[in-house]
């Protein structure tokens, strides 16, 4: 064993790699819940590349075949419709997994300095997450699919000047028909997944050369031994590698229930007009995407058009993602964790929380006069919460930060 | 800790409770059709109506009539007796109506049923089967609660008449039944499967949560306790 992993090691840095990134990767003893979903959205990463492939080897991607590929998936392949169903319920796991991974973030100041690239990597992998979810959601060609796709590209028509031109190109025709499916087909299958696994290997890499932030907010590699290992860490493997087993083994519990006994979960995770297969002459009376689009499609909505054009409400709803990569830079605080902010802070991340949850919801409602109201509001909330950060992250007391990890 | 997650439970709870109020809007009372998809009697009660009423216009195409023997332990003969035309047994269900007389005697061509449970729900398609009242002037002289105008006939009429109104809601029922069945044939076995993937998932987690106190014990009291 030894004489081959000599071997190895000679013509590749295998033991260093292992040491380096887990057997004397030191990580804060402290880690609690919110520390699992980093481990989850891999895991959830690698089974959507899986079932995927899977998929892939029976999914034809044609107007005229692709609904009824689906449903012969669903009812001819062995086992087919499982692999379906782990795929759908993957596709909002991963978001489920994602919002809790970001809230995290935003809970402990893990964007903050000397991580904000982790922080950037991250929200590129997020929207590119939602790009690759998209279209996926446009494989099945189901009404939804083509409604939902036919909305959402219709807004790259409102950027002025070369809207209607973009829109061509985009579809490749002049409504979403077979060559936008076929596009996106590929997109999904090869070009965004392949960016997504780099990206995640960038975050991962940025991760390891700072290291992970913790619960309390303090650097562990202020306080070193005299072996130069961080008095608070310990190796990620075998501690955190066991731990995090626990956690994909509850994720799993939890995703098992939902894949096998509400795998549409009352039309949230699979919309039931997307069981009618795409019909172009037939517009059903409300469309909505997916829950985890919802927040931006509601930000979309609230802002009223001008001059007759959508273009500023697509604005709104692109500067309500890209907003997010300011984040290390709008947070003033000297403090990182939520346990020693103002506040002030709590406050607005509650709100923050509020409004988000509300504009995910509101997006999945028909517009009506309190709707569009409440979304107006939240809207304002949510970018109040940014705008607002630098004032409201200089004022009020932070708690004086211990030395050490409190536990 | 815990008092930041008792605070963003409230918060949410709070949030869901007023989305709850906003929700409730739906103006069709829909009867709930109680339909249990492990009762293969009704099942097969089901299919037999579904041939002699419904497979006539409708088609559900996405299904095979032999698939139907096997899912639901019919014997060759008996699937043979499903099928009314010179279709055979590995065929996908389709309507022997043609478009052009579909056209010109009801309207419109009758949808394929194949996904109507998993697109409109049970619920739907029993309370619509229900629902056909008399109405003079319409074609068939009868319309529908649940979808206003529908150019289908009353054709369980006879059933409606002939049993009584027990009967004739079982009947509804076990039509209601098998196009559930229909709209996902993997509902047969996936909550069965569903109860053994979670027995086997329980015990992991038992074992899992061991081996992670066990690795542990060296953070808490052994070599990697916090050190000074």
């Amino acid at each position: 064993m030894d004489n081959n992993k000599n071997w190895i090691d000679q013509r590749f840095p295998l033991t260093k790699v292992w040491n380096e990134h887990l057997a004397e990767y030191y990580t804060p003893r402290n880690f609690n819940f919110w520390y699992f979903f980093g481990s989850l959205a891999i895991l959830v990463l690698v089974m959507q590349l899986l079932t995927g492939i899977f998929l892939t080897m029976h999914y034809k991607p044609d107007e005229t075949q692709a609904f009824a590929s689906v449903e012969y998936i669903m009812r001819d392949v062995d086992w087919g419709w499982l692999i379906r169903y782990m795929h759908s319920t993957g596709a909002s796991a991963f978001f489920v997994v994602i919002y809790l991974h970001m809230y995290r973030g935003l809970l402990y100041g893990s964007y903050k300095a000397p991580r904000e690239l982790i922080w950037i990597l991250g929200m590129v992998l997020y929207i590119v997450l939602m790009a690759e979810a998209f279209m996926g959601y446009v494989l099945p060609w189901g009404q939804m699919s083509y409604w939902g796709a036919q909305v959402i590209i219709s807004l790259f028509g409102s950027v002025p000047v070369v809207g209607p031109d973009l829109l061509v190109w985009i579809l490749g025709d002049y409504a979403v028909g077979d060559a936008a499916l076929n596009r996106f087909f590929a997109l999904h299958v090869i070009a965004l997944p392949l960016i997504l696994v780099v990206l995640v290997f960038l975050h991962i890499v940025a991760l390891h050369t700072v290291g992970s932030n913790n619960p309390d907010g303090i650097e562990i590699k202020k306080n070193k031994d005299k072996d130069g290992i961080p008095k608070d860490g310990i190796p990620f493997h075998p501690y955190y590698s066991v731990k995090d087993i626990v956690g994909v083994v509850v994720f799993l519990i939890i995703f098992s229930a939902v894949v096998f006994f509400s795998p549409a979960l009352n039309g949230y995770f699979l919309e039931h007009a997307n069981f009618v297969e795409a019909n172009p002459l037939k517009t059903p009376e409300h469309i909505a995407p997916l829950w985890y689009l919802t927040p931006f499609y509601s930000v979309l909505r609230a802002i009223p058009p001008l001059f007759g054009s959508q273009f500023p409400g697509v604005l709104a709803m692109f500067a309500a993602l890209f907003i997010l990569f300011a984040l290390p830079w709008l947070d003033r605080s000297k403090v990182k964790s939520i346990r020693y902010r103002s506040a002030p802070y709590k406050v607005a991340l509650g709100i923050f929380v509020i409004s988000f949850i509300w504009l995910g919801y509101l997006g999945m409602q028909p517009v009506t006069e309190l709707n569009a109201l409440l979304a107006r509001i939240f809207t304002a909330a949510y970018f109040g919460f940014f705008i607002l950060m630098p004032w409201f992250t200089s004022i009020g007391e932070t708690k004086p930060v211990p030395e050490r990890l409190t536990e | 800790m815990k008092k930041l997650i008792n605070k963003t439970l409230v918060a949410l709870t709070a949030a869901s409770l007023s989305f709850g109020v906003l929700a409730a809007s739906s103006n069709i009372k829909l009867e709930s059709a109680n339909t249990d998809i492990n009762d293969k009697t009704s099942l097969v009660n089901g299919a037999k109506l579904f041939m002699n009423y419904c497979a006539g216009c409708h088609s559900i195409e996405f299904m095979r009539y032999n698939r139907i023997g096997q899912d639901l332990g019919l014997s060759d003969e008996q699937v043979n007796d499903l099928i009314f035309d010179d279709k055979k047994p590995g065929d996908p269900i389709t309507s022997s109506i043609s478009e052009e007389g579909a056209k010109k005697w009801f309207g419109n061509v009758p949808p394929d049923l194949s996904l109507v449970s998993r697109s409109k729900g049970v619920d739907w398609i029993y309370t619509y089967l229900k629902g056909f009242y008399e109405e003079k002037g319409r074609i068939f002289g009868v319309n529908n609660t649940v979808l206003a105008n529908a150019s289908m006939p009353d054709v369980l009429w006879e059933i409606k008449q002939s049993k009584s109104e027990d009967a004739y809601n079982q009947d509804v029922r076990d039509i209601t039944n098998f196009l559930d069945y229909v709209g996902e044939p993997a509902k047969l076995v996936r909550t069965s499967l569903g109860y053994k993937v979670l027995g086997f998932l329980f015990v992991l987690f038992v074992l899992s949560y061991l081996l992670k106190k066990e690795y542990w014990k060296d953070v808490k009291y052994g070599k990697w306790r916090a050190r000074d």
